[in-house]
Formats: structure tokens, C-alpha cells, sequence
């Protein structure tokens, strides 16, 4: 057994982290997200240039081959700084569903533009009733003339709003729970019929609703084999959680570390906060869910190329434990920082609201630890 | 023991439905219900309503326009507010400086201030946190100077909850910067907000609201008969204010609402198909929560039993602090994770009153996450929690 980083993981983790460290404050982080786009150009081209864009994508397309470890090395730096760019949706989402399912003209194409930080996509999946379930689909696709025509609802689309490029779930078969039947569809953003209202989210991203109303694409648009999609979005929620780990990870990291310095510099009753046991001991417990936490993203991440069954428990363990610790650590740190964690102005109430808010991604701790529960009591 | 309410008690929370019926303004009720924001002017009528039926002042006595209620009545009508919608009533004028004023302030004072608080004349905000002075209030620095018939302030308060519409503040002030004892040296001082010098600066919270502030003192000159009690024995009076403060601390009224409202989300929210209250983890988490919450009403009623035979609370009401804030702010954790993905849009102007763009989600998720975290201030205001238990520890349990 071996914990360490290759020579490359460690090369990639000093680049990204260099980035964000370097180039992104949180006074920027901050100015970003209040932008018209939510996100800055400047940073995406910045990514691309580093080879960022590609870590999950074979070298063929101008990738880095990168695995689960990988990518949970991008997301613990994105973590730390907090970053908004649309990674998760344009890179590990959309591209990933491109890398597994798209023929070789689409990968060429697409994966090119994304690896070169021309193309930015979005995956509309979720649905207004559909919670947390990845099978849920009720959205139709029906096949007219040369081509297909899509109707349904699609809702808190990550980055939907700034994508070129929609990757639409429909159904065109079965039930609305049947994990068979669904079908991935190549939307531009410009489509006739395509509905599309963009937000902001609490912790500084973006997404959006979208109706389709017969959003009619070709036949050179469709993304897989209509009906036997489920595993490849499987496979890429697995590294959306593996990207989201890292990213709690970095962030917990952040709010422990700026909690315990403030506890050495804030005096109370004239003494350091730090010299009450009370105290010292909820820094230890934020501590230790960190620590927890790290541990199960390594678990997931390193589990992402193992047969089905083994990847999910993992993934399933990590969503969970992480969206606890992230949670519990989250709180303290503002408990601990007292009304100055409360304001818009310190960093510390940012991380907050993103490692709160992460477990509303892809399945909260209570899915993840039901969905745990089945895979485990299958597997035994 | 008997734990029904007496047929009076039982009418009495008639008349309180009957008159929230009549009285609160329907465009507030829906506000509140729908969880928008506020405007000075929807606190104003809210007020002016409870004012005319002589329901405002809660706790004063009948001499000074208060109803003469016992503290059960003052349970139920609370609990009757909130679950018709009713906001809550602003505490900064008739709970906090009044009782302060009535007990240690001159008759000039009582006869100028008391029914302006009444009539809504006069709006209060509390001048106590400073930046380096939280947790431990005592160690506050702004400072009195007297000079001549005047007082000349100087330095910063800060979590000036709706400052920006207060007419005056009351302000804890270090008059004697040598005293023994950083307790000593206090005084207690009212200021007129118009003063010269006075700046109020907006501190907007992680939730994006501007609901506390920062108030700026630069050579204010507040005349020497607008000092309450006697100078440096402030201390005393900020203790007989909090202790005020604490009436009604468990919010049982408010987190009863909130556990309605929890549940009809939780009927409307659809897990697998079923309903998220069929949820077996979702609902036993809400079974937990409710048990708690009937623990910390009976606590509450007990204690409140105890103060009508003329006990004082002790502890207790920092038990009620501590669970009534765990409580209310679980309470909220669940609103938010009830929600699914729908937690995260958060479109600000949705909380508007005049909003009629297109809502993302169901019609109540908009303020959820935003909610909950707000709520975290709970724990923090008003004597942090860690600090409630080490009231308990010390005077206690004698630790």
C-alpha cells in the first residue's frame, strides 16, 4: 500500500494549487461571483493554458489521462480557493459524458473545445421531482423525421446558463425510474424551444431551470446509444463526487486552519479564545472530521477505475461522511469566529455556505448513507 | 399537577386568535408565511396594531400600559402570533430599554420615553457589542466623557440589530476608564440617533441581508440628564436587561410554526416516488426534533409556572437559551435539506413583497438555505451558547 503522489500528481497538484493560490483571493473570488457570468474568462483560459481542462480525458483528445486521484487533487485546490469556474459542469460532467459515450467525430470535436477552454457545457439532468435519484428521468425523446425532439423539465442545471453546449437527459423508454431507456442528447444553447432561466446558487455558483418545449436536434446530436445511457452517467457522478470530495476537503482544510488562527488572536476576557478547553477541544473535533473526511476521498478517488460495485460503495461512503464532516466543520467555524463569521466580509462564512451546500450536490449525506446501506448489504 | 390550561387561559387564546384575525394585516401574514423580507413599514403596522389593542408592551406592568398579563398568557399569545404569521414584536425599545427606564430611570425619563415607546413614537436600537467586546461585554471601551451638562462620546458599536431605522439608541458607555473592576466604570446612556457625529454603517451578513450595523460615535455631545441610574452602575442595569432579554428566549412560539411549516415541506417534497415525511430517515429525524421541541415547551412552561408563584428563573433560562437556539436552528437545517437540490437557486429579489418574476422551484424554497443560514447567529447572539453552559457550570452546578 502506498499513499504517496506520482511524480505527475504531484506536478499537477503544485500547478493548480500555484493558480489558485496566486491568482486567486478572495477579494477576486469574490468579484467573480458577483459578475454578470459568474465566472471569469481570464481564469478558464488560464486553466486551459495549463493543461487543466483535459486532467480526465485520454491524451488522444489533449487530455492528462488523469484518474480518480487526480481529479481530487484539482478539486482540493479548487476547494481552497473556492473557485467558481464551471469545472465540474463543463469538464467532469459534460466531457466525461463525451470521453465515454461520444463517437470519435463528437470526441475530436467537443473534447477538443473543451480541453481548450473554447466549448463550456452543462448536464441537464436533474428534475423538478426527481431529488436525488439518477434514474429519474421523466423528460421525453421522441424520434421525428432525421432526428429527435426533446420535452420535459430540466432543474438545477449546474452552469446551465454559460454553457455552449447542453447534455440533455431523456427518456425514450420505460418507466420514469427505469434505469434503462435514457437517452443523451447534444443541445446547443441557441435551440429553438429551449427555455432557459439562470440563477444564482447560495454558495456563489450558478445554475439554472429549463424547460423544453419539442426542442428538435439531428440526428448527429445524439450522445451514446438512446435507452442504454445510465452507466457512463453513473460513472461520471462517481467523479463529480471524487472532484466534489477534493473540493470539501480543500475547503474544510481552509475554514480549520483560519478558525484556529483566529482562535490564537481573538481575546476575550483577557485571554487568547485558544487558552479555553472548550475550545480547544471543537478545533480537535474539526480536526479529526477533516482528517475523516481526506480519508474518504482518498477511498473514493482511488476506488473510481474498480468494477461497478466497488466504485460506488466507495463514492456512496464518501458523499455521505463528507457531507457530514463537511457540514459539522462548516458550522464550528462559525460558531467559533463568533458574529465576525456571520458577515459577507470574511472568508470563513463563504466556505460555510459552499461546504454546506456541496451536500446538495449528486446526493445528500442521508441518500448516499441509504444508497451505502443497499451496496454494502448486497456485497455481502 | 395539571397540565391543561385553565377555561380562562382556554378564552383568553380565543380572544388572542380573534383579534390576529382582525388585526394583523393580511400582506404581513403572507409575508411571513412565504418567508419575505420585512420593511420598517410592515414592523410599523404590525406594531401599531398590537399598540391600539393595548398588546404591545407584553411584559410591562398595568401602570404603565401594559395588559397585566401572567407569564402563561404571555406564552400563549406569543405561540398565537407566530402561528397566525404575526412578526416578531422588536424588543429593542419595549423589552429592553423600557424595563430599564421604568426600574432605574428618572420620572423625566419615564414620562418622556415610556409613551413614545408605546405610541411608536420612538424607535430603539441596543448600543452594547463593540469589536473587541463580545463574549465578554465588560471589557467595552466607548467612552463618556463628561463635560459640563454634557457627555462627549467617542468609539464604535457594532451588531446594531435594524439600526439604520432606530430614532435613539441606549448605549453602554466607560465613564471611568481607572475603576477597580472593568464592571465598575459603566454607565448606561441614552442617545438620540440624529446627534451629531453619530455614523451607521451597514454590516451585511453571509446571507446577503443588511439587518445589523455599525454605529460610529465621534465626539458626540448627549446631555448629562439622558444618563440612566447613576453613573458607573451601568453594569447593574445591563444585567437587569438581559435578563429581561431572556423572557420568552426559548422561541417555543416560533419553532412550533417552523415545525408545521417543516412538515407540510417534508409532505410536499417527493423522495422515490413517495412523500419525503414517508421517508423513514426523514422522519424520524422530524420525530427527533419534535420530542425536543415538546421537552423544551414543557421546560419552558415550567419555568414560566415557577415565575408566576414568584420564582426567578436561574439556569433555566440558560437551558432555554441553549435548546431553544439547538432547536430552532436544527429546525431550519432540516427546512434547507428537505429542499433537495432545490436548496441551492437562490434568487434574492424572490423575497421581495412585489415580486412577480418567475420563481425557481416550489413557492417556499426560496428563503430556505438562506434561513438556515442566518440562523446561526442563534447560537452566537445574546451570550454565545458555550458561554450560557458556563453560566450553568458556575452558578449552576457550583463548578
Amino acid at each position: 500500500m502506498d499513499f504517496s503522489l506520482s511524480e505527475e500528481q504531484r506536478m499537477l497538484k503544485d500547478t493548480v494549487e500555484r493558480l489558485v493560490r496566486e491568482t486567486y483571493d478572495f477579494e477576486k473570488r469574490q468579484k467573480i461571483a458577483d459578475s454578470e457570468e459568474g465566472f471569469s474568462r481570464e481564469v478558464w483560459g488560464q486553466l486551459a493554458e495549463l493543461g487543466l481542462l483535459g486532467v480526465p480525458f485520454p491524451e488522444d483528445f489533449g487530455g492528462l489521462g488523469g484518474g480518480g486521484i487526480d481529479l481530487m487533487i484539482v478539486g482540493e485546490a479548487m476547494g481552497q480557493g473556492l473557485v467558481v469556474e464551471p469545472y465540474l459542469a463543463t469538464v467532469v460532467l459534460g466531457g466525461g459524458l463525451v470521453e465515454l459515450l461520444g463517437s470519435d467525430a463528437q470526441k475530436e470535436e467537443i473534447l477538443g473545445a473543451v480541453v481548450g477552454g473554447e466549448k463550456l457545457l452543462a448536464f441537464a439532468h436533474g428534475e423538478p421531482d426527481g431529488r436525488y435519484e439518477t434514474a429519474h428521468v421523466r423528460a421525453t425523446a421522441e424520434k421525428v423525421g432525421g432526428g429527435w425532439k426533446l420535452t420535459g423539465r430540466k432543474s438545477v442545471v449546474l452552469n446551465g446558463g454559460e454553457a455552449d453546449t447542453l447534455i440533455v437527459s431523456a427518456r425514450v423508454s420505460g418507466a420514469h425510474d427505469d434505469e434503462d431507456g435514457i437517452g443523451l442528447f447534444l443541445v446547443g444553447k441557441d435551440a429553438a424551444n429551449l427555455k432557459l432561466h439562470s440563477t444564482p446558487a447560495i454558495d456563489g455558483t450558478r445554475v439554472a431551470e429549463i424547460a423544453l418545449d419539442g426542442v428538435e436536434i439531428a440526428e448527429d446530436a445524439v450522445l451514446g446509444t438512446p435507452g442504454a445511457c445510465f452507466h457512463a452517467i453513473e460513472e461520471v457522478l462517481a467523479r463529480a463526487v471524487i472532484l466534489l470530495s477534493g473540493e470539501a476537503v480543500g475547503a474544510m482544510n481552509m475554514a480549520v486552519d483560519t478558525t484556529v488562527e483566529y482562535l490564537k488572536t481573538r481575546k476575550q476576557f483577557g485571554k487568547a479564545l485558544s487558552q479555553f478547553q472548550v475550545l480547544q477541544h471543537r478545533a480537535v473535533e474539526m480536526r479529526i472530521a477533516l482528517e475523516e473526511a481526506r480519508s474518504l476521498a482518498i477511498l473514493a478517488a482511488a476506488r473510481l477505475s474498480e468494477p461497478r460495485d466497488v466504485r460506488e460503495l466507495a463514492v456512496s461512503a464518501a458523499k455521505s461522511g463528507i457531507g457530514r464532516h463537511a457540514r459539522f466543520v462548516g458550522e464550528q467555524a462559525i460558531q467559533l469566529h463568533g458574529g465576525i463569521g456571520m458577515t459577507w466580509e470574511v472568508p470563513v462564512a463563504h466556505y460555510t455556505k459552499r461546504l454546506v451546500m456541496l451536500d446538495h450536490l449528486f446526493g445528500d449525506t442521508d441518500h448516499h448513507q441509504e444508497r451505502f446501506a443497499a451496496l454494502s448489504d448486497a456485497a455481502a | 399537577m395539571d397540565l391543561n390550561f385553565t377555561p380562562e387561559e382556554q378564552a383568553f387564546r380565543e380572544e388572542v386568535r380573534a383579534f390576529l384575525q382582525s388585526d394583523l394585516p393580511d400582506d404581513i401574514r403572507a409575508k411571513m408565511k412565504g418567508g419575505k423580507r420585512l420593511v420598517k413599514d410592515d414592523y410599523f403596522r404590525w406594531h401599531q396594531a398590537l399598540s391600539k389593542r393595548g398588546w404591545l408592551a407584553t411584559n410591562w406592568p398595568k401602570e404603565y400600559g401594559g395588559p397585566g398579563w401572567t407569564p402563561v398568557q404571555k406564552h400563549i399569545f406569543d405561540e398565537e402570533c407566530y402561528s397566525a404569521g404575526g412578526p416578531r414584536i422588536l424588543p429593542f425599545g419595549v423589552n429592553m430599554v423600557a424595563p430599564v427606564i421604568m426600574k432605574f430611570g428618572s420620572q423625566e425619563q419615564k414620562d418622556y420615553y415610556l409613551p413614545r415607546i408605546l405610541n411608536l413614537t420612538d424607535w430603539w436600537c441596543q448600543g452594547y457589542s463593540e469589536p473587541g467586546a463580545g463574549s465578554d461585554l465588560a471589557s467595552l471601551r466607548c467612552s463618556a466623557v463628561r463635560e459640563g451638562d454634557h457627555y462627549i462620546v467617542n468609539g464604535q458599536k457594532t451588531w446594531t440589530t435594524l439600526g439604520q431605522y432606530a430614532d435613539h439608541i441606549f448605549c453602554l458607555v466607560r465613564t471611568d476608564p481607572d475603576a477597580a473592576k472593568p464592571q465598575q466604570g459603566i454607565s448606561f446612556l441614552l442617545i438620540d440617533m440624529k446627534t451629531p457625529g453619530i455614523t451607521v454603517r451597514p454590516i451585511i451578513l453571509l446571507d446577503g441581508e443588511h439587518e445589523v450595523n455599525e454605529v460610529w460615535f465621534d465626539d458626540v455631545k448627549v446631555p448629562a440628564e439622558n444618563i440612566v441610574g447613576e453613573e458607573n452602575k451601568g453594569w447593574t442595569y445591563a444585567k437587569y436587561l438581559l435578563t429581561h432579554e431572556r423572557t420568552g428566549i426559548a422561541n417555543v412560539g416560533a419553532s412550533k410554526a417552523a415545525m408545521l411549516h417543516l412538515k407540510a415541506i417534508a409532505r410536499d417534497q417527493m423522495k422515490n416516488g413517495r412523500p419525503l415525511i414517508e421517508d423513514p430517515l426523514f422522519r424520524n429525524r422530524l420525530a427527533k426534533v419534535e420530542i425536543d421541541l415538546m421537552a423544551l415547551e414543557m421546560t419552558n412552561l415550567r419555568v414560566l409556572a415557577e415565575v408566576q408563584s414568584g420564582g426567578a428563573p436561574g439556569l433555566e433560562s440558560s437551558i432555554l437559551k441553549i435548546r431553544g437556539t439547538e432547536i430552532r436552528q436544527e429546525l431550519t437545517d432540516l427546512a434547507r435539506r428537505a429542499l433537495g437540490p432545490y436548496a441551492l437557486p437562490f434568487q434574492s429579489e424572490a423575497l421581495d413583497g412585489g415580486f412577480n418574476g418567475e420563481p425557481v422551484g416550489p413557492d417556499y424554497a426560496a428563503p430556505k438555505a438562506q434561513q438556515y443560514f442566518n440562523m446561526r447567529k442563534l447560537s452566537i447572539y445574546g451570550g454565545s451558547n458555550e458561554i450560557q453552559k458556563n453560566i450553568i457550570a458556575k452558578a449552576g452546578l457550583g463548578l
